[in-house]
């Protein structure tokens, strides 16, 4: 079975973390996934940086093209987790853009993350269609699991089809909106979290964008089996570095 | 073989709509509905009487007769630089300004480069007394200020777009940020063959009009439809496209494309996309586009505005890469010696953009009983300031 739907078994509320991969500074890759494990958090999302992530906000933009500044590529990043395996248990997903991937070839791309031991991919512009089509066959085959989005605006049927083909957890987006977009969640996305819970769908539900503290990760959990923080874990970088990261988890976790 | 769109969405290997799922519903509507809008005769009806009454349409299909005294063939100017707000990205934001009152839309958001389809944006906007809002690269809006300035006056809103490189591919990143977040009462206007299926088909069809009016005009020239060479300028593509649309699949119609070589094509500082682009995924669609062999997208660089595009329409990818259109790059020297030339001989200042099409007289030789139309797609008012510093007017 792979980690993330062994981790997914587990009866707790999920606390996921994303950050771009070579930033603060270029070699910290490591030692951020490291910290995050260590302080209890239950699921990393490497970001894989992209000079121009269409799906995200001000924060992880910023990060994204530092990250590149620092000179990380997809080559750096497989480079410095190669040993990761030695060092860390828990579920690791590579969330990128398509074209970086596609330039290093979808399937070269798919064997290296089973040869790291990166359990699973999230790659927001890479259409649920042409994955089906196409790269369905090629993730499966190296055990990789690709978790799809959906929004308050996907409609039902399309859900249903996302939750067939997925096979680890489906990433909800807790409202329209770029990630780091808003602060705290109020009536509209608890009536979307609950009607999401009630259509009892195979893959369990993960709640992304707009958590950025214990309220909203207690709020985005409440109907979920989980959350995943970006902007607010990049802005505690921002201003510490990797230090305290125990501190940050802790403020969310509580 | 087909050079138009398939029904995936898709120009043989190109196009396609690589978006996150948060854009799919605004998508997938506009997929469902843009033909059925289009083919409907109220909408025709409208359309065609702004072009008419509005735009001020059909363009002159005009005979150059001194160029083509000069490079010995008979060359056709199309003159899409005579429209409403001199250029023709009119004709597609008239098309789908109509397009978004039809679904309901309130709010229409826009990117603009040199500020040309941004002004032909707050253009339609104001005629239909709607919301508009265009995004444009920092450093954009610093070296376009008249345009930024037309915009305003039109009532548009201009939004910096600060990440990046602050240019044209940025502002486009912004638009479609801001549709992710306003995802129900908003319609994002495109300004180029390029985007998610169906943009580079919709804007197509719109700039469509440009090659419509050639083959009559033709007509009644030449006595036939189909000229030697259709000959067209390409950033993203939509003049070309439209252009070329009625001949595509055409073949005795030979189409080139010329592209911004800007200082030359391996100077590190060009726009040549076909040349330097590779396949990949920009803005939504598979296309070539320059990149980093790491996959980065990286900065173009063309004296003209409207060129410096790092990806280019998927249509036009598929005209690359099977052989029906022969592109061509032009440097920023020739184009602008080009645009000299014209001014010169035809008393019709072009747009830098357009130069760059002029300019393959020069690059290419043609038979003196070749019959060329070549699309001058914009007018150089805006340009101005350019030519004077190359020129030391």
């Amino acid at each position: 079975m792979n980690r993330i739907q062994t981790k997914l078994k587990e009866n707790k509320k999920l606390l996921s973390i994303y950050f771009s991969a070579g930033y603060p500074s270029i070699n910290d890759t490591v030692s951020i996934i490291e910290n995050l494990e260590q302080n209890g958090v239950d699921m990393i999302e490497i970001g894989l940086p992209f000079s121009d992530p269409l799906a995200d906000g001000p924060t992880i933009q910023a990060s994204s093209t530092q990250a590149l500044k620092n000179g990380m590529t997809t080559k750096v990043l497989f480079d410095q987790i190669k040993d990761i395996r030695k060092t860390v248990t828990i579920p690791l997903i590579i969330m990128g853009y398509f074209n970086p991937i596609l330039q290093y070839g979808v399937e070269a791309f798919c064997k290296k993350c089973r040869q790291t031991g990166i359990d699973g991919l999230i790659i927001p512009d890479l259409p649920v269609d042409v994955y089906n089509d196409q790269y369905k066959a090629v993730f499966e085959k190296y055990g990789l699991i690709n978790v799809f989005l959906i929004t308050p605006q996907t409609s039902v049927d399309r859900i249903n089809f996302i939750d067939s083909i997925s096979n680890g957890f489906i990433y909800m987006v807790s409202s329209a909106s770029v990630t780091g977009g808003n602060s705290g969640f109020g009536a509209e996305q608890t009536d979307y979290f609950k009607r999401i819970a009630k259509m009892n769908l195979k893959n369990p539900q993960i709640v992304g964008f707009g958590i950025s503290d214990n309220k909203t990760f207690t709020q985005a959990t409440e109907h979920t089996n989980g959350a995943i923080i970006g902007s607010a874990f990049i802005k505690h970088l921002s201003n510490n570095g990797v230090k305290n990261i125990n501190q940050f988890v802790s403020t969310i976790l509580r | 073989m087909s050079f138009n769109i398939n029904d995936k969405g898709f120009y043989g290997a190109f196009g396609g709509a690589y978006i996150p799922e948060m854009l799919y519903p605004n998508v997938e509507e506009l997929c469902q509905n843009y033909l059925k809008i289009m083919s409907d005769p109220s909408f025709k009806k409208e359309f065609d009487q702004l072009l008419k009454d509005y735009v001020g349409r059909p363009s002159p299909l005009y005979f150059a007769k001194r160029l083509s005294e000069k490079y010995n063939t008979k060359i056709y100017l199309k003159r899409e630089d005579l429209n409403h707000t001199g250029a023709h990205k009119i004709n597609n934001t008239i098309g789908q300004i109509l397009m978004a009152q039809r679904l309901g839309k309130t709010r229409i958001i826009a990117e603009t480069g040199a500020g040309q389809h941004g002004v032909a944006t707050a253009t339609v906007c104001a005629l239909m007394g709607l919301e508009c809002i265009v995004y444009m690269g920092e450093i954009d809006i610093a070296r376009q200020a008249p345009n930024v300035a037309r915009m305003k006056m039109l009532g548009a809103e201009v939004r910096p777009a600060l990440s990046g490189s602050r240019t044209l591919k940025d502002a486009t990143n912004e638009a479609i940020r801001d549709w992710i977040n306003n995802p129900l009462n908003t319609h994002y206007i495109i300004g180029s063959v390029v985007g998610p299926h169906p943009y580079p088909d919709m804007v197509a069809r719109f700039q469509a009009v440009v090659s419509e009016e050639i083959k009559w005009q033709l007509q009644e020239k030449e006595g036939r439809e189909k000229p030697d060479y259709v000959i067209a300028c390409v950033g993203g593509g939509s003049n070309a496209a439209g252009a070329f649309y009625h001949y595509l699949d055409d073949t005795d119609v030979k189409l080139i494309a010329v592209e911004a070589a800007g200082k030359g094509i391996h100077s590190g500082e060009s726009a040549a996309t076909s040349i330097l682009g590779k396949e990949g995924i920009i803005h939504g669609s598979k296309t070539l586009l320059m990149q980093t062999q790491d996959g980065q997208i990286t900065e173009p660089y063309s004296i003209s505005a409207g060129l410096d595009y790092p990806g280019v329409g998927p249509m036009h990818a598929h005209l690359y890469k099977t052989g029906r259109a022969e592109f061509i790059s032009i440097t920023d020297d020739q184009a602008m010696t080009a645009g000299l030339e014209l001014s010169q001989l035809e008393g019709i200042i072009p747009a830098i953009e357009t130069s760059h099409a002029l300019a393959i007289l020069n690059d290419k030789k043609f038979n003196n009983n070749d019959v060329l139309v070549i699309n001058l797609s914009g007018r150089g008012d805006k340009d101005l300031q350019n030519y004077i510093d190359y020129f030391k007017l």
